[in-house]
């Protein structure tokens, strides 16, 4: 008897042990999103969250739906597998609402060089030019057709 | 014969099994089953010009902050036989395209960087709280309502695509554009590559072009040998790029 | 925010992740892990010369416990958001399974120890003070006031069970916190088997230095005489756990060297430049090499008392310094180089900002206030008296 009652002391400790770790549990089913662990050790929420953002870019398909006749140029040029926002920029507002949306079109005098600048680290088969020397300051759009951009012979303008 | 000890034992792992069952896949967006997917990239090298659409389109799209990268590219630059010490630059990322290279002779090409979505990603491992994680799909991605902001998973990138947001002091990268993908779009990225450099890849469609692709060329990761399953899968990969 | 660059980083590599905050964490568990081995040298291993230390070293590594959360909340992104790391820990991660271990050492070892040491002493000023301390010091007692010969030896014997599971829980205290390093296979400089082994013995240096210089301290604050032959004691496991600590470096350096892989020639280089201060002056030469020396040299020769004394404080201090140094070669160092091996970038340590000088001083000076007011409340002197068979 004397025994217990000299590690009685022990056996409060436990005891506020006990209540500490009831709490712990409690708080934590409160805390805990609902969702989490239902598809692995993660939010299960933050799935559709992810998914439901804004979207910016439309995609070309959806341009091509309306401009069908650009498509038809650009098919059968050089420009064939470049998508419509590359050079024309975010137009999914547009797509959502083609007539108050109205996008502007992109100035080639610095579009075109983006890609087409010479320099030592692009593959040497792509089509690239020293500006300068090619067009002297001539906007690009003077001689090309940026839908169809190559140049056929007796198609170029002064 | 099922015996009623056998039904006592079996009872409770049925019902810890059927919760993963009426789980069942996530209800990700409309006509989108998780499990028909697994997301990786091809990036080619060869087609690579540096433009920098990329990284703008991501940009946009993904409100990426200014001076940090969920994608970027790489110039290099090496010398002869040197493919120890090649020359590097990535002028903000790529995101204004490349100045005119002072570099002579020597091998010169750009490598688009992003978030290679890894199977056995060290990020996700370390992350404390599952606020970064797999998706049934393969992407890898980032809950910011739930992130600590304790940066360990950037630590843990070996490939540096990981950042702590400025303003949302949360951990951010490449999401794959999981809003985009889930709904039959491709990355931003790949929608504005002009040259079709970047393009997303779904190893589990039989009829993407990936499949063919990897029979016929042959392709690479970065850092094999950290063994992270990385499913961005480069053609043409020179061996200094790091 | 313009950063010097040297070379090529990734991008987002450019700025530093891990702040002084992150090394000031490691450095204070690290003290709290040392202190309480030197504390079990006496309970366990009945080294009975450090007897006098045995309390201090309690009160010492639990002050420095209190503080060490928060270098880490100031540093995360969502401090609010901290409590996740005990309601969805993940289970791979080191750095969730440290939270659990942190405060199993805190609650089960540290606590608990120094309840069952001073128990006798809380019963009794439980009863001889008067108001607001006479609750407090009751609220200590959880209601019991059994101090009986029988009690007495029940918490003597639970006590020694504590400490002797302390020993490696104190280990895995601060091993964990090396495997948070240790465990990053994208950093070369910190992934390594050696990690945890080498943050465990520098943590034990440190904590020993520590206690060391707070009794010295303590003794001339209180004009009392300092026992030569526990601090000669004390400075021999010093030098004891210097000289494995070193060894284990050495050995990290040589491998290194020796192997050269991709890695190296990043890393040999800031060793040169940017570290060369912090490691080869701070930690390896001033705060490694030249207490080793000292020591040692104190052990081979006759040097009189107040010489030793000297070059105890002395010591003490370098050490101290030189395993801060370390944690900064570390953390720091493991961010200054890119890991594309091709760069480095610098660390812009603000004065005043949640993460800066300021602050990291103010967090390292924050446990000496903590453990004064330990001191008030539980004095360590003078030593409990063991009970005599009743």
């Amino acid at each position: 008897m004397s025994k217990f009652k000299d590690a009685e002391h022990l056996v409060r400790l436990a005891g506020a042990c006990a209540v500490v770790l009831v709490l712990f549990l409690l708080v934590r089913a409160h805390f805990i999103p609902k969702s989490f662990g239902q598809y692995g050790h993660f939010r299960g929420d933050a799935l559709a969250e992810q998914s439901s953002k804004t979207i910016s870019y439309a995609g070309h398909k959806v341009c091509e739906d309306c401009h069908a006749d650009v498509l038809e140029v650009k098919k059968a040029g050089k420009h064939a597998g470049v998508n419509c926002e590359a050079c024309h920029g975010p137009l999914a507002k547009h797509a959502e609402d083609p007539g108050s949306v109205v996008p502007q079109l992109p100035d080639t005098a610095v579009l075109c060089v983006r890609c087409h600048e010479e320099n030592i680290a692009k593959p040497k088969t792509f089509p690239q030019v020293v500006s300068k020397e090619h067009s002297g300051g001539t906007v690009c759009k003077t001689c090309h057709v940026p839908h169809s951009p190559l140049l056929q012979p007796g198609d170029k303008k002064s | 014969m099922i015996t009623r000890r056998k039904l006592l034992m079996l009872l409770p792992a049925a019902a810890f099994a059927w919760e993963y069952v009426l789980a069942g896949t996530p209800d990700v967006a409309p006509n989108y089953n998780s499990s028909e997917h697994w997301w990786g990239m091809l990036l080619d090298i060869d087609k690579c010009i540096g433009c920098g659409n990329c990284v703008r389109a991501c940009a946009t799209e993904n409100d990426v902050p200014e001076g940090y990268f969920r994608t970027w590219v790489e110039r290099y630059h090496v010398a002869d036989w040197q493919q120890d010490t090649p020359l590097v630059d990535s002028p903000n990322g790529g995101k204004d395209g490349f100045p005119e290279s002072s570099a002579v002779g020597g091998k010169n090409f750009f490598v688009p960087k992003m978030c290679n979505h890894c199977a056995d990603s060290p990020c996700t491992q370390v992350c404390p709280v599952g606020a970064t994680f797999h998706t049934p799909d393969g992407v890898v991605l980032v809950d910011s309502s739930y992130c600590v902001g304790c940066r360990y998973c950037v630590q843990a990138c070996p490939y540096g695509c990981r950042f702590l947001h400025p303003t949302k002091h949360t951990a951010e990268k490449c999401s794959l554009c999981y809003h985009r993908i889930t709904k039959g779009l491709t990355t931003a990225c790949s929608e504005n590559c002009p040259t079709g450099a970047r393009q997303l890849a779904d190893l589990k469609n039989p009829n993407d072009p990936i499949h063919e692709f990897l029979k016929t060329h042959s392709v690479q990761v970065l850092k094999p040998h950290l063994a992270t399953g990385a499913k961005a899968f480069y053609h043409d990969l020179d061996g200094s790029v790091r | 925010m313009m950063v010097p660059v040297e070379g090529f980083m990734y991008p987002n590599e450019v700025e530093l992740q891990w702040s002084v905050l992150i090394v000031v964490y490691p450095f204070v568990t690290g003290l709290v892990a040392g202190a309480f081995i030197l504390a079990s040298l006496e309970r366990i291993f009945h080294v009975v010369a450090v007897k006098p230390t045995y309390r201090l070293a309690l009160l010492t590594a639990l002050a420095f416990l209190l503080v060490a959360p928060l270098p880490l909340q100031l540093h995360l992104g969502h401090p609010e958001r901290s409590l996740e790391m005990f309601l969805t820990p993940h289970k791979t991660s080191a750095m969730a399974m440290f939270g659990f271990v942190y405060l199993w050492y805190l609650m089960a070892v540290v606590l608990l120890e120094i309840w069952l040491d001073y128990r006798h002493e809380i019963v009794l000023l439980s009863q001889s003070t008067t108001g607001l301390k006479r609750l407090f010091y009751s609220a200590l007692t959880l209601g019991s006031s059994n101090i009986s010969g029988g009690a007495l030896r029940v918490d003597d014997r639970v006590g020694w069970v504590v400490t002797l599971i302390g020993i490696p829980s104190a280990f895995l205290l601060h091993g964990y916190v090396g495997f948070i390093f240790g465990s990053v296979k994208a950093n070369p400089w910190w992934s390594s088997p050696l990690m945890p082994v080498v943050f465990i013995f520098s943590a034990m240096v440190s904590g020993i230095a520590t206690v060391l210089l707070v009794y010295m301290a303590m003794m001339k604050i209180r004009k009392q005489s300092i026992d030569m032959r526990c601090v000669d004691t004390i400075a021999q496991y010093l030098l004891y756990t210097f000289i494995i600590d070193f060894g284990l470096e050495i050995l990290d350096l040589i491998h290194r060297i020796y192997e050269a892989d991709e890695s190296f020639r990043s890393l040999d280089f800031l060793l040169h430049t940017k570290l060369f201060f912090s490691q080869v002056i701070l930690q390896i030469v001033l705060g490694t090499v030249v207490p080793i020396l000292t020591i040692g040299f104190i052990q081979i020769f006759n040097v009189p008392e107040k010489l030793r004394r000297l070059a105890y404080g002395v010591c003490g201090s370098l050490t101290i310094i030189g395993i801060f140094a370390m944690r900064w070669n570390v953390v720091i160092g493991g961010q200054l180089f890119s890991k594309s091996f091709l760069g480095y970038t610098t660390y812009k340590l603000d004065l005043i900002s949640r993460e800066g000088e300021l602050v990291a001083v103010a967090l390292l000076i924050l446990p000496l206030f903590i453990l004064a007011a330990l001191l008030r409340i539980l004095p360590p002197w003078p030593e409990r008296q063991t009970p005599v068979g009743n």
